[in-house]
């Protein structure tokens, strides 16, 4: 039986302002286009005249979720954001919650934060060059990509329970401490990236096709790209050296020793290099965090937060109760608004959250980067050609679950 | 005749046997089961060992309908249109828990389990599912794809009453 | 109070309501009326040059309902700002920020079919994380969380 498929938003360009021009529906479903996302271009031969970007299909409502759970029921919600980096996202929420609390967190929460958010920076980018160059038919190095992300999905899942979704953070801390041989197993782990990464840079830096497909492709300049409300990797590749690690330093960055690569043109290929760079200083990162790591607890001692003992539930009626409280009431926050802000392998992930007082968020935002970034991507279509769609919308590296959330 | 339906049956096994180790997954991918989509594809865990390596983009050239993540009410008529472009036989798995069931979204946005809109064949459980889940799940249809009829032969299309057994 | 805060408040005296602090950021509640203007002289004068974010927060009990709530970045003092504007229910009407930031497209579509926030000016208020024919707006707090809209009929 046929049912009646109107589309679900009417575009602008559903008639082809020219009669000569073609307008040509691009996903949402789509092998190219890495999440769900609607692009209708109108062309005029193979050059782009107008694009309308739709997004939206991967809505899973977010905001009104985290509404209606505890503060740390909301965190499985936060890791599906940006799903390939979700260890930033918890960072960041659980952050905005310490800060209404007044929670200083203890010093080897801090560094293994640090730690853990740049690791899961590597698996980002990895992820996002994979997944850009397998569209523009470089199988090999999405293959060798695959095999250094699995290796990282693995030994996250040694530590948190979970390969993707790690739900790692809690407020006030983290969910247990490392295990032992962690630590020995990330260093072979950043030899073996290094070692791969070599390789796709030898496979593509130089690569005529390579070059050929992304150099001069999409260009941005410093101004258009902050109007248009880009950042991270994609503002760096302008030449603007902007990353919140270096500028408000949060966590441990302060006394990291790293450097901000920055690009040229502002194009698909500075926008590849760029994170190309980022890994390297990312593994450079870890690799310091691990020798500054300080020993103690990795859960600030905080009535208001943490879970007591479990033998202490079992025997004392106090405990039982604050146990009891805590679950089903959950982290009781003072009133007030906070906005907080970090660096994801994104751009800027903010979190806006408004507390009443309650163990509930009164409201919780995010500034997802990703949709802001898709908000300014018709300015990078439009000019080019229908090939350079692809490659293109590879590069910013849209990732469904923020851009929707 | 008893010597028609040995035969039938023996061309059923054959047939079942060509079919499930030749899939063509079309990976109708959204959220972040995506991902574990892409490792179970990739040489770590491969599925290309299970003949079921080569996504086909195209429903008309897909048999297997892939649900990868969650399906919110705006793209359930992209499901919907893309289930009814594909040709007999076809399978559809739901990938992950968003997709089995709504996962842990029960909201406005979030359709409670993609079998609300179309029929689906095998569920694979986990958020996301561990890459070895999903090849347990393939070699499940696989094996009932192999048990399965299919009525391939111009006899088999109508029965004397009329009615399709396709 | 930073010296940059300190600065701002000394440019923008009168045009907003209250200032204050907040974890760092500089909030300023102001009236609908001063928005354009305020915006305007945060860019040009103290450099806030990125629009992060617009929304609203809805209180039922209170008039107005509606918060409406910008932040700003700007990376050369390397500070941000938060705007609140209190809009009634019956007229939640606010000036578009479109012809200041291209950011401000998306943001104001969602922040539009989210709470129902018009942006007076922005003729293209389409949905964005919705769809047409999607009734009410989900954020405000007399919106059911399990009030499901479904596009396609359900088998069975």
């Amino acid at each position: 039986m046929q049912v009646d498929h109107p589309p679900p938003v009417s575009s602008p360009l559903a008639r082809a302002a020219d009669p000569g021009h073609v307008v040509l529906n691009i996903g949402p479903s789509h092998p190219a286009t890495h999440g769900t996302i609607q692009i209708i271009v109108e062309i005029d031969g193979e050059t782009v005249r107008r694009a309308d970007v739709h997004c939206g299909y991967l809505h899973r409502g977010f905001e009104k979720e985290a509404e209606h759970h505890t503060y740390h029921n909301v965190i499985p919600y936060t890791d599906r954001l940006n799903y390939c980096s979700a260890l930033n996202n918890n960072f960041a929420y659980a952050e905005a919650v310490e800060k209404l609390l007044g929670i200083e967190l203890t010093p080897r929460c801090i560094w293994l934060r640090t730690l853990l958010a740049e690791y899961n920076r590597i698996a980002d980018h990895v992820t996002c060059v994979a997944a850009s160059v397998m569209e523009m038919g470089a199988m090999t190095a999405f293959l060798y990509l695959m095999t250094v992300r699995d290796y990282i999905f693995e030994h996250l899942n040694h530590l948190t329970g979970a390969r993707l979704t790690y739900s790692f953070v809690r407020i006030g801390g983290l969910a247990r401490d490392l295990p032992d041989g962690w630590l020995e197993r990330l260093e072979e782990i950043l030899q073996f990236c290094e070692r791969y990464l070599e390789r796709i840079h030898g496979l593509l830096d130089r690569n005529g096709i390579f070059i050929g497909r992304t150099r001069d492709i999409a260009r941005l300049t410093p101004e258009h790209a902050l109007n248009w409300g880009f950042t991270g990797p994609i503002l760096r590749s302008t030449g603007m050296a902007w990353d919140l690690r270096k500028e408000m330093p949060y966590l441990a960055y302060g006394e990291l020793d790293f450097d901000v690569p920055t690009g040229i043109k502002g194009d698909n290929y500075d926008r590849y290099y760029v994170r190309m760079c980022e890994i390297d200083e990312s593994i450079s990162m870890v690799r310091q965090c691990v020798r500054k790591l300080p020993g103690g607890p990795v859960t600030v001692a905080d009535p208001r937060v943490v879970l007591p003992e479990k033998p202490l539930v079992y025997s004392e009626i106090e405990s039982l109760i604050h146990h009891f409280k805590l679950v089903t009431e959950g982290v009781q926050v003072p009133a007030g608004e906070v906005y907080v802000a970090h660096e994801s392998p994104n751009g800027e992930l903010g979190f806006y959250l408004v507390s009443d007082g309650s163990g509930r968020p009164y409201k919780l935002h995010v500034r997802a980067p990703s949709f802001i970034h898709v908000g300014g991507m018709h300015t990078m279509l439009e000019g080019y050609e229908v090939a350079d769609v692809v490659p293109t919308f590879g590069s910013i590296n849209m990732i469904g679950g923020e851009c929707d959330r | 005749m008893a010597m028609m339906d040995y035969l039938t049956t023996r061309k059923d096994e054959l047939v079942g046997w060509v079919r499930k180790f030749s899939l063509f997954p079309y990976p109708f991918v959204t959220a972040c089961c995506g991902m574990e989509f892409m490792a179970v594809s990739s040489t770590l865990y491969d599925t290309d060992r299970f003949g079921a390596a080569l996504p086909r983009f195209s429903p008309r050239q897909a048999d297997l309908l892939m649900v990868v993540g969650t399906v919110n009410h705006k793209q359930a008529q992209v499901i919907r249109k893309v289930y009814e472009q594909m040709c007999e036989p076809k399978w559809v798995m739901a990938f992950g828990a968003c997709a089995t069931s709504g996962g842990f979204y029960r909201n406005y946005a979030v359709v409670q389990g993609v079998d609300k809109i179309i029929p689906v064949d095998i569920y694979v459980p986990g958020c996301p599912p561990r890459p070895e889940s999903v090849i347990d799940a393939i070699m499940m249809l696989q094996d009932r794809i192999a048990r399965d009829r299919h009525p391939i032969l111009p006899f088999e299309q109508h029965a004397p009453d009329g009615t399709s057994s396709a | 109070m930073t010296p940059v805060d300190e600065r701002i408040i000394t440019a923008l005296e009168g045009r907003f309501t209250r200032a204050a602090d907040s974890f760092g950021t500089l909030l300023l509640e102001i009236e609908r009326e001063r928005l354009l203007e305020v915006v305007a002289r945060l860019r040009h004068e103290f450099g806030f040059a990125l629009f992060l974010d617009v929304t609203a927060v809805d209180r039922p009990g209170r008039t107005p309902r509606f918060d409406v709530v910008y932040h700003f970045l700007s990376p050369a003092e390397r500070k941000r700002v938060r705007l609140t504007l209190g809009v009634s229910a019956d007229d939640p009407t606010v000036p578009t920020l479109t012809g200041v930031y291209g950011a401000a497209r998306f943001m104001e579509r969602e922040a539009h079919e989210m709470y129902g926030i018009r942006f007076t000016d922005n003729d293209d208020l389409r949905p964005i994380l919705l769809y047409e024919g999607f009734t009410g707006h989900p954020l405000r707090k007399d919106y059911a969380i399990d009030r499901e809209q479904p596009t396609v009929p359900y088998r069975k």
